[in-house]
């Protein structure tokens, strides 16, 4: 299935959860946050959440601002 | 004498709040921080890669132990300013938002439409709202309607560094409002206009720009921190009546070739 992740889409094998997306990439370990079709996602949801076909995904971490 | 800020429980040491972005390198940045002591600090969210620069950038700014006070700069509408909130409070683990919902983008001006409808929202999630807006009264009203007790109206477009563009606008903001918290943000320039501010009553001035893109970023953060502490022990000294005619300072009576009239 392909999944968009921050704004590059990719494919991937179904079934998949939010957590493994962020596994599989590399960031479980970093302080981010993610929003799944425009909406947040909170740390505690990242596994009981599935992704499907099509899903935008924002994974956001800490940046210089105003 | 200039009583500590407190804000939702949390003295501010300093009424300058500072923002992080644009500097030459993250070493200006530090040194800018160091040089002016700011109450606090603004930042940001961005894509995240895989290398995690934005890890190394958050190392920078927890290091000097000041509050932080996380934006939505760039949101266009009330949805993506919600969710960036919700995914700054995740990730700085604050309630704090500095909430930027951009309707021009010639002018950054805030979108007074969203910024309500989306302040209505964060509110009733638990944020606490620092709401950038124009320095419209009607729109600081539906602000405080709703809750807010922080306005941050702005001086100037950002970066734009024209000072206060509407004095009196600013002035009948405070009177308005004497018991919330108002700081001027975006638009300054030089030390003079955020002292200009503070004389104003103004409780913080928020800048960025006008520090980072100078010359010396450290020396004007520490030009700015003493400008915004004159400014404030000015206001609170009480500051003169303007009139239109002269008033002797020397007193007359007694000066050399004085005569009593009639």
């Amino acid at each position: 299935m392909k999944v968009t992740i921050n704004g590059r889409e990719q494919t991937f094998e179904a079934p998949l959860n939010l957590y493994n997306i962020l596994e599989q990439q590399g960031y479980v370990s970093m302080m981010i946050a993610v929003a799944r079709n425009g909406s947040f996602v909170p740390k505690d949801n990242y596994v009981g959440t599935p992704i499907q076909d099509g899903d935008e995904i924002e994974i956001v971490a800490p940046m210089q601002g105003g | 004498m200039s009583k500590a800020l407190h804000i939702d429980g949390t003295i501010l040491k300093s009424r300058l709040f500072l923002g992080t972005a644009g500097y030459p390198s993250p070493e200006a940045l530090k040194n800018a921080i160091a040089a002016s002591k700011p109450g606090l600090l603004t930042v940001s969210l961005r894509r995240e890669s895989a290398s995690g620069e934005g890890q190394k950038f958050w190392d920078i700014i927890k290091s000097f132990n000041i509050p932080v006070l996380p934006n939505t700069a760039g949101c266009h509408g009330a949805a993506q300013a919600i969710t960036t909130a919700e995914m700054a409070r995740e990730v700085f683990d604050t309630s704090w938002i500095k909430l930027e919902v951009i309707g021009d983008d010639y002018t950054l001006q805030p979108d007074p439409f969203g910024l309500v409808e989306a302040a209505e929202a964060l509110i009733n999630k638990g944020f606490k709202v620092f709401p950038y807006m124009t320095d419209d009264m009607v729109l600081a009203e539906r602000l405080v309607d709703l809750g807010c007790d922080i306005l941050m109206p702005w001086g100037a477009p950002i970066g734009s560094g024209r000072g206060l563009n509407n004095p009196f606008a600013l002035k009948a903001l405070r009177a308005r409002f004497p018991t919330k918290t108002l700081v001027v943000d975006a638009g300054i320039g030089a030390p003079s206009h955020a002292a200009a501010a503070m004389e104003l009553g103004y409780d913080a001035v928020l800048l960025n720009t006008a520090v980072s893109k100078s010359a010396d970023p450290a020396a004007m953060a520490g030009a700015f921190a003493k400008a915004i502490d004159a400014g404030r022990e000015g206001y609170l000294s009480g500051l003169i009546a303007q009139q239109e005619t002269a008033s002797a300072s020397t007193p007359m009576i007694d000066r050399p070739f004085w005569h009593q009239e009639g």
